[in-house]
């Protein structure tokens, strides 16, 4: 678990974030941001969706509040993440270590460093994020850049036509990514596809609803998600350690505690690389309740 | 929109985003065994998700047949699961012709 394997892991993160971020920035831009902004924004938080969402409620003037309680629910599943990290880390990881390894903490940083079939080292970590915050921090830069000069660029009646036609096609690259992330494994798990339809109806209620469309930006996140998320909660607990939906990722940790271990994942995990990696295939590809991981596709070459 | 509203702003996000990132690496030693509370945990990201996109995908782009094109190549590679990335590139793509054909037609 050497850095130069995490630089290699992070590489197709990072192609994967370039876009992205590269949009984020060019959204910015249009919504009357200075170019450092979005640089300062991708610096300092690393989070796709909260920043989409903050940057926007800062655009529309939201209040402090009402920024603080949109990016927490949107961020709270890093705390998740979080914890199931956690678990997974080498014995020797002192805080100062884990408070630098926290920053990284992305959805798809998470779901390729969760799927390693060994403990994880700091330099592994360290790698593995840095890569993927250097495609994500100079997307932010080149779009931020070239938001400035495309607009200079391109002049005149039909250079403003194709201006606006680029940043309009980039524009729905964040929320591509977002389906990418939540179509595949909504595919193996009605609970999950059932999950996405209500809070998609939701969304759409608030977004139609004359009454309820004039409520605050990001307030319609908070209830639909919350809402949505309680009711399949209660309807369908799932709790990771449940042996029918075992996750990969829970199943590791539970390396800790010999008693509870899972033979099927700890065995082979214990016994290192070869041994764990078709494991770890077979986790994710054939349990549904394995499907978090499959949000970074691209991001398995191993 | 002032460069303090900005910064004040930033800092918020920063703090949120920090503090729900090392939680769990900084403060949980044991794992959380309540049931309904991992249930919410797991659960939460894919509606959060899910809501952030719909409806707003089909009005991200210039107009609505521009961003219902690509809405469904994205979600018709996501479904073969094609990844992040080829996904994005591939519904930026399709937004782009079908608002350079109705350019050239129109």
């Amino acid at each position: 678990m050497k850095f130069a394997r995490g630089l290699r892991d992070g590489l197709p993160i990072a192609l994967g974030y370039a876009p992205v971020a590269f949009s984020y920035a060019v959204q910015a831009a249009g919504n009357g941001f200075p170019f450092w902004f979005p640089i300062l924004v991708s610096a300092t938080n690393f989070t796709g969706t909260g920043q989409f969402a903050g940057t926007n409620l800062i655009a529309a003037g939201a209040s402090l509040l009402l920024l603080l309680a949109t990016m927490l629910i949107i961020n709270i599943r890093y705390s998740l993440m979080s914890v199931s990290l956690s678990q997974k880390l080498e014995p020797d990881f002192p805080l100062w270590k884990r408070a630098i390894v926290a920053f990284g903490v992305t959805d798809e940083n998470y779901a390729v460093a969760i799927r390693q079939p060994q403990k994880l080292t700091f330099p592994y970590l360290l790698g593995l994020m840095s890569c993927s915050f250097c495609g994500w921090l100079g997307g932010t830069a080149l779009g931020a850049g070239m938001s400035s000069l495309l607009a200079k660029l391109l002049v005149g009646e039909t250079g403003e036509a194709y201006y606006t036609m680029i940043m309009s096609a980039l524009n729905i690259s964040l929320y591509a990514m977002f389906v990418a992330i939540i179509v595949p494994p909504a595919r193996g798990d009605k609970r999950l596809l059932l999950l996405v339809a209500l809070s998609a109806g939701a969304s759409c209620l608030f977004y139609f609803v004359p009454v309820l469309a004039t409520l605050p930006t990001g307030l319609d996140i908070i209830l639909c998600s919350l809402a949505c998320t309680a009711v399949i909660a209660f309807m369908f607990p799932h709790a990771p350690d449940d042996p029918p939906d075992g996750e990969s990722s829970e199943n590791s940790s539970a390396d800790n505690e010999p008693a509870e271990s899972d033979p099927t994942n700890g065995g082979p995990a214990e016994s290192g690389p070869a041994g764990a990696s078709p494991d770890g295939e077979r986790t994710d590809g054939k349990e549904p309740g394995g499907g978090r991981e499959d949000g970074a596709g691209e991001g398995g070459g191993q | 929109m002032t460069i303090s509203d900005m910064l004040l702003g930033c800092l918020v996000m920063f703090a949120v985003t920090y503090a729900t990132k090392a939680v769990g690496l900084l403060l949980v030693k044991k794992r959380i065994t309540n049931k309904y509370v991992q249930s919410f945990l797991y659960y939460l990201p894919y509606s959060v998700l899910a809501v952030m996109v719909f409806p707003d995908i089909f009005f991200s782009t210039s107009f609505f047949w521009s961003g219902l094109a690509g809405t469904l190549v994205a979600l018709l590679l996501s479904y073969f699961r094609c990844g992040l990335l080829p996904v994005a590139l591939a519904s930026i793509a399709t937004v782009y012709l079908v608002e350079q054909i109705c350019f050239l037609v129109c």
